[in-house]
């Protein structure tokens, strides 16, 4: 047994989405083991759920995410909504979609930019974010809000969509797809890309199901599971779109799922926008009757769980929330024991949990001296990218 | 097994002994109140057998017992199964999932933490949530929790 080394990552940086403390051990170059640590930012938002009407909750937990902000109200009011057994409104079940999938792209964007960016590839971290905010601006003419769109409420949606602004919403996605062309071509052809992702930080589908991992990180496993298919809900059931897989479980399958699961999103957008049925936006729910419900949707990131009890009072009860990445963070055990240093970064980011947590990697030796920060290791990373594509000829 | 009455027959008959009350209450929700020693192999049944995937579990202080619900999914018949166990609430106790099913481990740790539920056989009972310095015995979900942090800023009274 080589010399090991500890590697300290996070657990907290002003841009984490989440804070998560990883123990990285390592012998020279190669990752041998990993423990992972959650809980720096526990808000106790279940607890706090409980103090709230049904109608305030949908406000607190819009903030447990600040990227997937929809998900979370999107499941949680169908948990409330199970508990009834209500169906809502056909109008507001494509607004729904409509939100749900343009944070799906704006998601699926900000993680292919930093993506690019821990790879050396800047240039994509750029454009990417460039056509993110063409999505922001959908998501500011349909709901108000660039994000936290707080469209959602037991019983159907708070805000319809007005019929003037669905044109240039949709001349504005021909804009993203016009740069998703470009991602698109730039991850299917560029040999040193490739060459970094391909058969980096493989999860097998055994390792899919042992976790029970979800979302992306499933699908490029060649699990096909995907709430949306699976369990029905809002306007996904009544609308034409493909669930993407991949089946080799690397970082590559996981980047080009992302890319392909905007198409589908876009195509989702563009069939829901002008085809929005008319009526009702909101079923008028005067109160919730005793019970219990559960509802899922589908994140960017994965199945979004929330399980809801009521005792027949204006509170729930119980409010339980799961968010995908507590299941497939476990996942990185699997996906980055054996892999080399410079590629940790890609394998941690290729679950789309918190990327920034990297930047505060410390690698220190067996006497606590300080060797390398974060910014070392993602400079690692971009070295390593630059070595291949210096060695393949590449510009 | 791909017929949403044969999979519920199916585990009522193969369990009878296990299951106090089943509420089949929608199309895609079945609860199953079962007896807390059979929940190991109720779940590794659904898990491994009915090839069903672990939601979560979530558990409830219900103030006269603990309750733990362990949710799972069958995906090709759209069917949430979620086995419920109800637990003393002096000393909750109940056999732990995770040597067989690495996907309960964070769960466990989690609902040992918020709600003082110990799990057998757990093999990391580390803690995953809490800060270092939360007392130990103070379960922040039980029903009876009280402020033991002067300076915490928890709830501005909204």
């Amino acid at each position: 047994m080589g010399k090991r080394t500890t590697i300290p990552i996070g657990p907290f940086h002003p841009l984490q989405e989440e804070p998560e403390f990883f123990t990285l051990t390592v012998e020279g170059e190669r990752v041998v083991d990993i423990d992972v640590r959650i809980g720096w930012n526990h808000r106790g938002i279940e607890k706090l759920s409980e103090r709230k009407n049904f109608d305030q909750s949908t406000f607190v937990i819009e903030r447990i995410c600040g990227i997937c902000s929809t998900s979370h109200p999107f499941a949680y009011t169908m948990a409330v909504e199970d508990v009834m057994q209500l169906e809502v409104p056909d109008r507001a079940k494509y607004i729904r979609t409509i939100i749900a999938e343009g944070e799906r792209i704006h998601s699926h964007l900000l993680w292919a930019g930093l993506a690019g960016h821990f790879l050396g590839y800047n240039t994509v971290f750029m454009w990417v974010w460039k056509a993110r905010e063409e999505i922001l601006d959908v998501m500011e003419m349909l709901s108000g809000n660039r994000n936290n769109y707080a469209m959602f409420k037991p019983g159907g949606v708070r805000r319809d969509i007005d019929d003037d602004v669905i044109k240039p919403c949709l001349a504005k996605l021909d804009r993203i797809e016009a740069t998703l062309d470009l991602v698109r071509k730039a991850v299917e052809d560029d040999p040193v890309l490739q060459a970094r992702t391909k058969g980096v930080g493989v999860l097998t589908l055994q390792d899919v199901v042992d976790y029970s991992a979800l979302g992306p990180t499933s699908r490029a496993s060649g699990l096909a599971r995907d709430v949306r298919k699976d369990s029905p809900y809002a306007a996904y059931p009544m609308l034409d779109w493909k669930m993407i897989t991949t089946e080799n479980g690397d970082v590559y399958d996981k980047v080009i799922l992302r890319v392909l699961e905007m198409y589908e999103s876009l195509s989702i957008l563009r069939q829901a926008l002008p085809n929005l049925p008319g009526g009702e936006i909101d079923a008028n729910i005067k109160s919730v009757p005793p019970g219990e419900g559960v509802g899922h949707a589908e994140a960017p990131r994965g199945e979004v769980f929330h399980y809801v009890r009521s005792d027949g009072t204006n509170r729930p009860v119980r409010h339980k929330v799961r968010a995908p990445t507590f299941m497939n963070l476990p996942t990185y055990r699997e996906s980055v024991v054996g892999e080399t240093i410079a590629d940790a970064t890609i394998i941690l980011a290729a679950i789309d949990p918190c990327y920034c947590c990297t930047e505060r990697v410390a690698v220190v030796d067996g006497r606590g001296r300080r060797l390398h920060d974060g910014t070392d290791l993602v400079e690692l990373s971009r070295a390593k990218t630059e070595r291949l594509r210096r060695e393949m000829g590449g510009a | 097994m791909t017929d949403r009455a044969a999979v519920i027959r199916d585990i009522t008959e193969r369990f009878s002994e296990d299951i106090q009350r089943l509420d089949d209450v929608s199309h895609k929700r079945v609860y199953i109140d079962i007896e807390t020693g059979s929940l190991v192999k109720m779940a590794l049944y659904l898990f491994e057998q009915v090839g069903a995937r672990f939601n979560i579990a979530s558990g409830v202080d219900c103030r006269s017992h603990i309750e733990i619900l362990y949710h799972f999914t069958v995906e090709d018949i759209n069917l949430m199964v979620s086995l419920r166990v109800r637990l003393d609430r002096e000393k909750p106790v109940v056999d732990s999932l995770t040597p067989y099913m690495k996907a309960a481990d964070w769960i466990e740790r989690e609902m040992n933490e918020l709600l003082g539920i110990e799990f057998t056989g757990h093999p990391d009972m580390r803690r995953l949530l809490l800060a270092d310095f939360w007392p130990k015995g103070v379960y922040p979900l039980r029903a009876d929790y009280e402020e033991w942090d002067d300076s915490a800023v928890r709830d501005r009274g909204v």
